[in-house]
């Protein structure tokens, strides 16, 4: 396989963000209460992503390695800033519906993660490859547990209905316990038909959070994002 | 005064920063294996948090409004906050060696834990003054300290039963936080 197409793959399947290295679980629970919020969160944070990696794999010879991390911060920060303005003024129902989780997308662990575990080690182009592959996975993956959630919550998918209006639907699963509901779901699924995913690392290790790790040099970060 | 209560009890209870708005959720499920380590984790939150959401609040009173550039505060909180942590680190080595041997490890994890940025975020976005913020930054990372050590107290006697295979790990863990997060709900009701 073309190792660009090879990127787009391992972000979408093999080392989907959220199903398989459980990263980046704050958005995932709170904003899949609808799938076409999880579409606007993913696609968000897609961009950020793409961007971000462009820019850390262009620089990463002229960012010296020890200052490295707060300077990751600071550009992360600038372009979720000019996303959260972009979004404000373009779409702003998509802005009123997932709020304070925009600017949120700062501690994301999964864009730090991919700055410390690919773009600074990567060309550009292979970097913005990885980017759009990681960014589409977890913009998969949101949707999913949106979808489920407003098919059991809401009788509807994407606003339109699907369950007939004889079936109560289960209001609980738009509600905040369903968030950790569905994805406790699909882990189990995950688990049943035996797909290995780094669930360990999200109860177990190293904080189960890499933008920690990236941030504090916490030793197992190498293992947790690679 | 009623409503400077209220502002601790709603970030305490029932806007619960883990339970409910799902802030912090990475250490919640990672540092809640056990009950010390889920308690000193805690106590070293309200510190952060407190501290940071009165130094966030007087920048954007003071320095982000005067001059007009309150877009930037996403990106001078998250750099104040990563420092604060810093220095809270290296004063209480020095001045407090034994409140640093029992939160000191837990501190670095903080830097980005998205609750702290997440309430000064809140904080600013709701108009809070001084002391308002400083009261809803205390009342959230009290509410986070209840959530995790009531999650460690239940993981410890879950790890005693036998649990179908795929439920181990990860599944039993977010069902547990999925049941205290409906009890939570409860606290919905709560009317002053």
């Amino acid at each position: 396989m073309n190792k660009y197409v090879e990127r787009l793959y391992n972000g979408l399947v093999r080392e989907n963000p959220t199903l398989v290295l459980m990263l980046g679980m704050c958005p995932t629970l709170a904003v899949s209460t609808r799938a076409l919020n999880g579409i606007g969160m993913g696609l968000s944070t897609t961009a950020v992503l793409i961007l971000s990696n462009l820019v850390i794999s262009l620089l990463r010879k002229a960012i010296p390695d020890e200052i490295r991390l707060p300077s990751y911060i600071v550009i992360v920060a600038s372009l979720v800033t000019v996303t959260e303005l972009l979004i404000e003024a373009y779409l702003p129902s998509v802005y009123e519906a997932l709020g304070i989780y925009i600017p949120l997308i700062v501690v994301n662990c999964i864009i730090l993660g991919r700055a410390e575990a690919y773009a600074n080690k990567n060309t550009p182009l292979l970097s913005v490859m990885d980017g759009i592959g990681m960014g589409l996975g977890f913009t998969v993956a949101l949707t999913l547990a949106g979808l489920v959630r407003e098919i059991l919550g809401n009788g509807t998918a994407f606003g339109l209905r699907v369950l007939p209006e004889s079936i109560e639907p289960m209001g609980i699963f738009v509600q905040p316990p369903g968030a950790f509901l569905v994805i406790a779901l699909f882990i189990i699924i995950m688990n049943a038909i035996g797909i290995k995913t780094r669930q360990r690392k999200l109860v177990e290790g190293c904080d189960g959070c890499c933008a920690n790790c990236a941030v504090t040099g916490c030793p197992k970060s190498e293992e947790v994002t690679k | 005064m009623k409503a400077l209560i209220l502002i601790v009890v709603s970030g305490a209870l029932i806007n619960n920063v883990v339970l409910n708005q799902f802030l912090g959720i990475c250490s919640f499920l990672g540092v809640s294996k056990q009950m010390k380590a889920s308690a000193s984790l805690g106590f070293a939150v309200i510190f952060v948090i407190t501290i940071a959401s009165a130094v966030a609040s007087l920048l954007y009173d003071f320095v982000l409004k005067p001059f007009g550039i309150e877009f930037m505060k996403t990106i001078v909180f998250i750099l104040v906050i990563a420092a604060l942590v810093q220095i809270v680190e290296m004063f209480l080595k020095k001045k407090s060696p034994a409140i640093y041997k029992s939160l000191g490890i837990f501190l670095p994890l903080i830097t980005t834990n998205c609750a702290v940025l997440g309430v000064a975020l809140t904080n600013v976005q709701n108009g809070y003054n001084f002391g308002e913020c400083v009261l809803s930054g205390f009342g959230t990372a009290v509410g986070f300290t209840i959530a995790i050590v009531l999650l460690a107290s239940v993981r410890v006697r879950i790890r005693e039963e036998d649990l179908p295979a795929p439920l181990r790990g990860a599944p039993i863990v977010l069902i547990s936080a999925a049941l205290m997060s409906i009890a939570f709900m409860g606290f919905g009701g709560l009317s002053f």
